[in-house]
């Protein structure tokens, strides 16, 4: 038995990709032994001589004299003995080349033995192959038995390019391209194209769907959702707690109560205070006050005002913290906490030791509606040096305040009741208050505190209705 | 469209990305004064001064800690690793740090941080200078990773990662640097994390890869297409997030799929590609999924004839492109 196998340009330098045949030393006919000279080539680096890889005859030269050709392409077809198992065998094999057909066993396939097949096909097929030549032509891969069920295709029907006669994605698809799929069978048969004799099976789906079908297991390629946090509302079942979002607002304040008292060592103190004097004061007063001046004559102006001239006696109440130095602020502006539903701000009142009461009275109302009515803006609530909140708003009297941090000090006010008191032995009915005052234990100690809460006292018990002037 | 080598892309995205953004800061060992042991840095201390372009001691640990401290105070650093070999005494801050800081602090914090790091052989570095270290930081969450090819998307890549968030893995390959250029646009661009690119289109077999290799399979491409078989080409660009869509679409195009790169086979990201397709597309496969990848020994020999061995070339890719073309 004879076969045909070829001759490669060999890569005769690391760097070389063509070489060019200058002339044949053998010609068609002619027996060639193995090593033997057959063709001188030329390239940009060597000249030498091709020597054969294989014994046998030439039957066919493919590159003529002078033609240049890139590494690797065939310049002659050798006739060889074909002597069964023998030692030739193993020989061809290693040259890659063998009968087209036979590239089931290739592991090493010839450059133009594709086109071989493409070319030959079924009549090599037709000359009769031994059974491992077609070792694959009824392994089925999966795109495979897709296409042929998606076109109704008997598989037996199409002929197989791939390695060891297996019928590639590309065959079937070249298959039903020709028109010989399911959706021209009846064609073909009306017309009786005598080739298939035996009927056309019907088709028989494996898939009757083209959405991803899943047989076995979980599949885990999503990526995990991101659990929601629950809002309020929304009710889960089984469930004994719900989250509440943090609004920025709440944030701020967390955030700023947190600083505070973990940077701030508190001290706390409070004193009782006989506003008796203050209550007829003002209950004189308020609705001529509020008819004139459209605004309540609140107990806080008066607050606020004993407070600040309290502070111009004792200027280091008005002072900041800064590790190496104490910064005293000249400068008074009394920050007043005002509580809403669900949070509480600090409005300023600038430069409070410039007001007089009424003044105070009025910017008091002024930012109480602002606040109230979201209106605040952040020119509202910058630059207090001290801060006073009116607990006794909401009825208490005893509160423990946290200072508005980086500000030295924080009084309360808290409510006013009349309780029985002793006076000079005697037991009167007096309205009292109490006054609440938290400080910062690195800047202020309780002498000077203490004083500063007599000064308030006494300011707060000296307002009465004959030396006092509201403007 | 001016045409310049992938290593000048590179120092190209760094100096737009410096001058755009005043954050925008480059450290690393030898990055200022020598502008790089490649050259990757060259002239940035001149025009950006020393506080913008660091020399580092020898501690890569440093190098990537003192740039996550940066990024999460809202520097945007990119620290040079200066052969990817290097880069393993930092690996416990970019897999314990800098991938973890958004998820530990509850998206509190986070970390734009750019590590450029070379890798690949073929330059008769041995062990020390040729590893290929994509598998290591591969599985990491937390991390994203880009590995260009092109000096296009050299440059649209770095300036990406330099936008981002989050950290990210440049994987520049040294031998690339003079031996790939392409048409780069000097305006401002970037190529979005997470989309792979057909370099080419065919309708035999799907090649899948990225960084160096491409260029072999480039060549091995145009050779097959005379004998008839047309290779369709995908290249990743991005290892973490993998574009699956890209991979799927592309391994759908012929249903045989071949993966290729540097870096050893085990565990690498060929594996996790062809996981992805396996799960998604089995029934649309025609071809078992075929991988040619670095052997999996300890390293890269310095010898020439064991780096020869070990690195992938043009013909071991057209015969493994051949194989799948013809099963």
């Amino acid at each position: 038995m004879k076969k045909v196998t070829e001759v490669v340009m060999p890569q005769l330098a690391e760097s070389l990709v063509s070489a060019t045949i200058d002339k044949w030393l053998k010609q068609p006919g002619d027996t060639i032994d193995m090593y033997e000279p057959i063709c001188e080539i030329v390239t940009d680096k060597v000249n030498a001589e091709l020597p054969a890889t294989i014994q046998g005859k030439l039957v066919q030269i493919l590159v003529g004299p002078g033609e240049t050709v890139p590494v690797g392409t065939p310049v002659c077809l050798i006739e060889v003995e074909d002597e069964g198992a023998g030692d030739a065998n193993s020989a061809a094999s290693t040259t890659s080349a063998q009968q087209p057909s036979a590239s089931a066993q290739g592991t090493a396939v010839g450059s133009n033995e594709r086109a071989a097949v493409r070319a030959q096909g079924a009549a090599s097929e037709a000359a009769g192959v031994s059974d491992s030549e077609n070792s694959m032509r009824y392994r089925y891969s999966p795109a495979v038995q897709q296409l042929a069920a998606e076109h109704g295709i008997n598989l037996s029907h199409i002929q197989g390019t791939g390695i060891g006669g297996r019928i590639t994605r590309k065959d079937v698809l070249a298959y039903v391209a020709s028109g010989r799929g399911a959706n021209a069978a009846p064609a073909s048969q009306n017309a009786g194209a005598g080739a298939s004799s035996a009927p056309i099976q019907p088709p028989q789906p494996i898939y009757t769907s083209k959405e991803p079908v899943r047989s076995t297991g979980l599949h885990l390629s999503e990526t995990p959702r991101i659990p929601k946090v629950e809002i309020e509302g929304q009710q889960v079942p089984g469930r004994s707690e719900y989250f509440i979002d943090v609004t920025p607002v709440r944030n701020a304040i967390a955030r700023n109560m947190r600083q505070s008292v973990t940077e701030i060592p508190h001290a706390w103190m409070m004193m009782e205070v006989d506003v008796t004097d203050l209550v007829s004061l003002r209950n004189k007063l308020k609705d001529d006050f509020k008819k004139r001046e459209g605004v309540n004559l609140t107990y806080l102006a008066f607050w606020v005002k004993a407070v600040v001239n309290a502070i111009k006696d004792f200027p280091i109440m008005n002072s900041v913290w800064a590790v190496d130095k104490i910064i005293v602020k000249r400068d008074i502006h009394i920050g007043l906490a005002v509580g809403t539903e669900d949070a509480v701000k600090v409005p300023v009142i600038k430069n409070a030791d410039q007001k007089n009461i009424a003044g105070l009275a009025r910017e008091i109302e002024e930012l109480a509606r602002k606040t109230r009515e979201g209106k605040l803006t952040l020119s509202d609530m910058e630059g207090g040096t001290f801060t006073v909140n009116n607990t006794g708003s909401f009825g208490s009297i005893l509160s423990y305040p946290i200072i508005n941090y980086p500000q030295a000090a924080i009084v309360t006010c808290e409510s006013i009741v009349k309780r029985p008191v002793v006076i000079n032995d005697m037991i009167a009915v007096r309205s009292m208050a109490n006054i609440c005052l938290s400080l910062d234990h690195r800047i202020l100690d309780g002498v000077i505190c203490g004083r500063f809460l007599q000064r308030v006292k006494e300011n707060l018990e000296g307002f009465n209705l004959e030396s006092t002037k509201l403007y | 469209m001016p045409k310049m080598d992938y290593i000048d892309a590179i120092r190209l995205a760094m100096k737009e990305e410096m001058e755009l953004d005043e954050n925008v800061f480059v450290l690393g060992e030898d990055v200022g004064y020598k502008g790089g042991v490649f050259t990757t840095t060259k002239g940035l201390l001149t025009q950006f001064g020393e506080e913008r372009v660091l020399d580092t001691p020898l501690a890569e640990s440093a190098i990537v800690g003192v740039a996550i401290g940066a990024a999460m105070y809202g520097m945007k650093p990119i620290a040079e690793m200066q052969y990817s070999d290097f880069m393993f005494p930092a690996t416990n801050q970019i897999i314990s740090e800098a991938a973890k800081i958004r998820y530990r602090s509850n998206n509190d914090w986070d970390c734009p941080l750019v590590i450029r790091a070379p890798i690949g052989g073929g330059i008769f570095g041995g062990l020390y200078h040729s590893q290929c270290p994509e598998s290591v930081f591969f599985g990491t969450p937390g991390l994203k990773i880009v590995a260009p090819y092109t000096a296009y998307d050299a440059k649209g890549l770095l300036k990406a990662a330099v936008r981002d968030p989050d950290p990210v893995i440049f994987f520049e390959n040294k031998k690339c640097y003079k031996l790939v250029s392409g048409d780069v646009p000097e305006d401002d661009y970037i190529v979005p994390i997470g989309e792979a690119n057909v370099l080419r289109e065919g309708d035999d077999i799907t090649v899948i890869s990225y960084s160096l290799p491409l260029h072999f399979i480039m060549e091995a491409a145009e050779e097959l297409e005379s004998e008839g078989i047309t290779a369709h080409v995908l290249d990743l660009r991005s290892l973490q997030p993998l574009d699956k869509d890209g991979i799927l679409a592309a391994a759908r195009r012929t249903g045989k799929v071949l993966i290729i790169h540097e870096d050893n086979k085990f565990g690498g990201i060929g594996a996790e590609v062809s996981a992805i397709i396996a799960e998604e597309m089995l029934y649309e496969l025609d071809a078992p999924i075929m991988r040619l990848c670095g052997p999996d020994v300890p390293a890269m020999p310095i010898n020439p004839p064991g780096e020869k061995f070990f690195m992938l070339n043009k013909d071991k890719v057209k015969e493994a492109m051949k194989k799948l073309a013809l099963y």
